[in-house]
């Protein structure tokens, strides 16, 4: 079975096969090394003028990204630690989402900014945040985070090839070394994957396989989504609580049926819902999902609630780090908690 | 390309002086919103440089940009449309004054920020290889921010075809440049190995051959390149913002005011006649801007 890291690597080459505008720029991304988690392993050898090996500049390569792309051409920006994204995000928020709407537009501004994020690996307070939260609620820019399900080098693929841009994909780096499962890997589930309107970023549904109907619904994303699915199966054997979980792989909002098409629909069913994401607790991507849950479902909304990291600093030491972040453990207490409610 | 004769370059200047001078006296009127920065006193920078463009060249421009545009060629009813507001403006009332793009001409208000979309456009054009150029202009005080110095890197490691103009008008809003600059400012650029030329003059006929050489050796060998003018803002930094003693600025309007410069290389009759036709062209821009619709709230 091949890897989120496979597939990833994979998807970009195709990108880069399919497309001659496509170029790669980041830290360390030349062969042999390539890159610090390996994604862009092989492009350099394979299109050594299309990949821009750079200094150690964020915030100048998220703004040269944006020039080559205004100019036409399809540039995928590397940035080493997402915990570094802080460094680009004045050009994220000022100018690469600001050009394809304040000049009038529509204006495309074709890149993708791909960053590995997340912690579980003791890197300690800066190299193991999940900060994509802070650029969800910024207007014309698409956040996108493949799970360990479906295709994720295809979303990438896509996300580079298709979208009008600017995108910001976000690989947690524990994502990298799991196997991508379909149907045939999941026996335990019925995995199906949603095409959502107007979107090629698809989201996908796990249920108990032959279980009864869903009485509490888990939505997730990323790495996390993973926990939750390991999680449902615990709930299903260990406590006799059948969860159904929701993944998108679009997890900003303008835009986004998942909420809509998905999400609410499947909460009229269940009435319960555990978002489960990896990042702070306070003002996340949970925060919102539990917002427009509400929103839409007012009292039929009969729970809600939130497995988030700590509100503190990542610490690097093991112990100290899993406490600090969410763990299976955690979202089936919190399920069976919300089960009596 | 043939050089512009001396009537044009004239009529350049003054087309930008009286568009600014309008958008000052009608700021009061109620009929432009937002902010503004003008250009005035600094027109011979852009139409220095400026006339050397050609067609797919890029240009970048700051929060400063009216006399960039109107130097590169853009169009005045569209213009003070945007500062109007209206839906007819040249970002459709979305920008404002500081943020447009038509052609192939980009403005953004946060300082620095196109210092690296430069270097990525000029980067684009080498690689796709049609021969264009990219200018970007910035203000003294932008020698302030850390991305430029990231851009200057990546510009001259790959090779990019962009010419960086320093217009240093000794000012940053209202920050004499002695409390906001250490060291010398070719020297930025000179330690990335990156060719700077410095001029300390208002006259458009100084500026015109120097920029004409940096833009002929940069189409010969593509990379980047700096150009520095020493220049002179007579204006407030936007509107009635002006700390500057007001002798130090009839002093410099009185010395370095590249319209009287210039002018004294014209007949009167001729000078008079730009400016009659000038003075029609603007004020009717003006009036057919106003004239026009503002946008539905919700576009
Ligand atoms: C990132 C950023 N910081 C601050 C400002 C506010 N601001 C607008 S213009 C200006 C001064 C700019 O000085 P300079 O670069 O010398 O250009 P000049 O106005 O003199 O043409 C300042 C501080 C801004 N627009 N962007
Ligand atoms: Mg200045």
């Amino acid at each position: 079975m091949p890897t989120v890291l496979d597939s990833l690597n994979d998807g970009l080459h195709r990108a880069f096969a399919e497309d001659e505008r496509v170029l790669l720029l980041g830290e360390d991304i030349l062969d042999p090394y390539g890159g610090a988690f390996k994604v862009p392993r092989g492009l350099a050898t394979r299109y050594p003028d299309r990949v821009f090996t750079s200094p150690v500049s964020e915030a100048g390569l998220a703004g040269v990204a944006g020039g080559l792309a205004l100019r036409g051409l399809k540039p995928v920006v590397e940035i080493m630690f997402g915990d570094f994204l802080m460094l680009a995000a004045d050009q994220i928020l000022n100018s690469l989402t600001k050009f394809g709407w304040m000049y009038g537009g529509p204006l495309d501004v074709p890149l993708v900014i791909r960053t590995p994020m997340g912690g579980r690996r003791g890197y300690g307070p800066t190299h193991s945040q999940t900060i994509e939260k802070h650029f969800l609620g910024v207007p014309g820019l698409a956040v996108l985070a493949p799970a360990a399900l479906g295709d994720p080098g295809a979303l990438l693929a896509d996300a580079i090839l298709r979208d009008p841009g600017p995108v910001l994909f976000v690989e947690n780096k524990l994502l990298y070394l799991e196997p991508v499962r379909g149907a045939a890997h999941l026996p335990e589930f019925e995995l199906e994957a949603h095409t959502l309107p107007g979107d090629y970023a698809p989201a996908y549904s796990l249920r108990i396989a032959g279980a009864p109907p869903p009485t509490l619904t888990l939505a997730s994303y990323g790495y996390a989504a993973e926990l939750a699915r390991r999680a449902a199966l615990q709930l299903a054997y260990e406590h006799e609580v059948f969860a159904e979980v929701l993944v998108p792989t679009r997890i900003s909002f303008p835009g986004n049926a998942f909420f809509d098409d998905l999400l609410i629909p499947a909460l009229r069913q269940t009435g319960r819902l555990l978002a489960v994401e990896e990042g702070t607790r306070p003002l996340g991507w949970a925060a919102e999902v539990l917002a427009r849950a509400a929103e839409a479902l007012g009292p039929q909304l009969r729970a809600a609630g939130r497995v988030a990291a700590a509100d503190t600093p990542i610490p690097a030491s093991t112990p100290m780090e899993r406490a600090a972040l969410p763990q299976i453990e955690d979202i089936v207490a919190a399920a069976v908690k919300m089960m009596r409610l | 390309m043939s050089a512009p004769d001396n009537a044009a370059l004239y009529r350049a200047l003054y087309l930008i002086r009286r568009f600014e001078e309008t958008v000052l006296e009608e700021f009061a009127s109620g009929v432009f919103y937002g902010t503004t920065h003008t250009y005035i006193g600094e027109e011979a920078d852009a139409v220095g440089v400026l006339s050397h463009i050609r067609d797919g060249d890029v240009v970048f421009s700051n929060h400063r940009c009216h006399g960039h545009f109107i130097a590169y060629g853009g169009d005045l009813r569209a213009l003070f449309a945007e500062l109007m507001g209206k839906a007819g403006g040249v970002s459709g009332g979305r920008g404002g004054s500081q943020h447009i793009h038509w052609k192939d001409f980009y403005s953004n208000g946060i300082l620095g920020s196109t210092t690296p979309a430069a270097a990525g456009a000029a980067l684009a054009e080498k690689l796709k290889g049609t021969g264009a150029l990219t200018v970007c202009f910035i203000g003294d005080g932008t020698l302030g921010e850390g991305v430029l110095y990231e851009s200057l890197n990546m510009a001259a490691l790959w090779g990019a075809p962009v010419l960086y103009v320093v217009e240093n008008n000794r000012i940053a809003q209202t920050t004499p440049i002695e409390l906001a600059l250490a060291g010398s400012i070719p020297a930025r650029f000179e330690a990335f190995g990156i060719p700077a030329r410095e001029l300390d003059t208002s006259d458009v006929l100084e500026i015109l051959p120097v920029a004409g050489d940096l833009i002929a050796e940069m189409r010969a060998d593509p990379g980047p390149r700096a150009l520095i003018l020493h220049t002179c803002r007579f204006g407030p930094h936007s509107k009635g913002d002006d700390t500057r003693p007001a002798e130090l600025v009839e002093k410099m309007r009185a010395e370095r005011d590249p319209l009287t410069i210039h002018a004294a290389r014209l007949k009167k009759t001729e000078r008079t006649a730009i400016e009659d036709e000038v003075n029609a062209e603007v004020t009717a821009a003006f009036a057919a801007a106003k004239a026009e619709p503002m946008p539905e709230p919700m576009n």
